[in-house]
């Protein structure tokens, strides 16, 4: 084999890299705003289908604009409150959502609280609020769909990033998210107390406990904590609005 | 080499395509590529999408590194050769996101993982450093095609028989259900790939008398 020099070796290298880092980043800055586009339009998704919306898209012809008009169409209203209640009117609850799973590591006085109200044709509200968490192996997210009481929970979905397949990444499945229909958050004596994630067994006639994924103990309990840690923010705006 | 006037498809190139679909599966017979032959297998679809990944990037790596092969310093061959690899895997998880959310979502950070296969590095450094790009290209689809059918064969029995269903749809009946059927759970779980790896060579080999060693 023939021996190279050090300059050729620098040189070399140094042409390689070169070359590689243009083309990577030409490559990524080309493909973000298609790559962006496709975290919206998830987002979007995943807040319709927690109101029972866009079942559709995986026939929809062009899937981005049928989320985009879908959205548009029955998402009326959207803002952000903050821990005390109070509307925050500069903050636009879409770019807020975006970027709530770096705000879940402030102290909870200290976060934005987005809301999404559903409404079709001028019939009842549903709230729609994103919760963010930890699961086992990365982050675990889901959108809580309210019925107008503010209480009783109208549909729920989740999603993770790698929880383990077939066990914890149950939690986006149907039979998983179904149960969350018709339960309430509130107790009889008016406190939050989110929704128990129940290992062996929910008891059926509570109004708080569902199913715990067997062998997916850690992301039941992950997600269990989720909705508490991101719902209890609300519950001052939550009271504000059933006062009024 | 009087390699001249070889045709495209001679018998020996075709032979870098077909060997390590059989006698030379880079699973079976090398034992390379395990780690994620393990991982993702507990479902079929994430498994085709992985294998296919793989085709590309051992593939375009192979000739890349064939077209290089007299310009780079045998010191630093290693860097090159995963510069290389991690270029590809990046532009293909990029293309992935960009245009196949929902499956590069499936598949998390098993793309980014192509770069620690051992398979490619190992075509690359045993095949491609001393070849021209065209066996080198055959030679690349064929190891990643072969490591691809081990990935998808693996993957149909866990997920027949670990969620009863195939490419998420039930497969095995209600009525086996009610009848007292149960999912074996032991089939999502890493140790069952390397069981069924291990059920597959026993297989090859018995069928195989060459490749019984002593």
């Amino acid at each position: 084999m023939r021996s190279f020099s050090n300059t050729y070796i620098f040189v070399f290298s140094l042409i390689m890299v070169t070359i590689v880092a243009v083309l990577l980043s030409f490559v990524a800055t080309q493909l973000k705003p298609l790559q962006e586009m496709n975290v919206q339009i998830e987002k979007k998704q995943d807040v319709l289908r927690s109101v029972g919306k866009a079942e559709d898209a995986a026939e929809a012809e062009d899937k981005n604009t049928y989320i985009n008009e879908e959205f548009a169409k029955y998402i009326t209203e959207s803002y952000v409150v903050d821990f005390d209640g109070n509307l925050m009117e500069q903050e636009d609850a879409f770019e807020v959502m975006l970027g709530l799973t770096a705000e879940i590591r402030l102290p909870r006085e200290e976060r934005n609280y987005p809301v999404f109200i559903y409404s079709e044709n001028g019939g009842p509200k549903k709230y729609v609020i994103p919760v963010r968490g930890k699961g086992l192996w990365g982050p675990i997210w889901g959108y809580v769909a309210l019925e107008e009481d503010l209480n009783t929970i109208s549909g729920a979905v989740f999603d993770h990033k790698g929880e383990t397949p077939g066990l914890g990444s149950d939690i986006n499945q149907d039979w998983f998210q179904e149960p969350f229909a018709g339960k309430t958050i509130f107790n009889e004596a008016g406190e939050f107390v989110g929704v128990e994630v129940v290992k062996g067994g929910a008891d059926p006639s509570s109004m708080h406990q569902v199913d715990a994924i067997a062998g997916g103990t850690i992301t039941s309990k992950a997600l269990e904590e989720m909705i508490i840690d991101c719902m209890t923010g609300y519950v001052a705006h939550f009271k504000e609005l059933a006062n009024n | 080499m009087s390699t001249e006037k070889e045709p495209l498809f001679s018998p020996k190139n075709l032979k870098l395509l077909s060997e390590p679909l059989g006698k030379s599966n880079p699973i079976t017979i090398q034992v390379l590529g395990i780690c994620s032959a393990l991982a993702v297998t507990v479902k079929l679809k994430p498994s085709i999408v992985l294998a296919l990944s793989v085709v590309v990037v051992m593939a375009v790596s192979n000739v890349a590194i064939s077209l290089l092969r007299k310009m780079v310093p045998p010191r630093i061959r290693i860097i090159v050769q995963l510069v290389v690899i991690a270029t590809m895997v990046i532009l293909v998880d990029q293309v992935l996101k960009a245009y196949a959310y929902d499956v590069s979502k499936q598949l998390s950070v098993f793309v980014g993982l192509i770069i620690t296969n051992c398979i490619i590095m190992g075509r690359l450094e045993a095949f491609a450093l001393a070849n021209k790009p065209w066996p080198a290209f055959l030679d690349g689809l064929g190891n990643a095609a072969g490591y691809g059918f081990i990935l998808i064969l693996v993957a149909f029995f866990r997920e027949l028989f670990g969620s009863g269903t195939l490419l998420d749809m039930q497969v095995i009946p209600q009525a086996f259900y009610e009848a007292g059927y149960v999912n074996n759970g032991m089939m999502i779980l890493p140790p069952m790939a390397l069981v069924v790896v291990g059920i597959i060579i026993w297989v090859q080999r018995a069928r195989n008398k060459d490749l019984i060693e002593d």
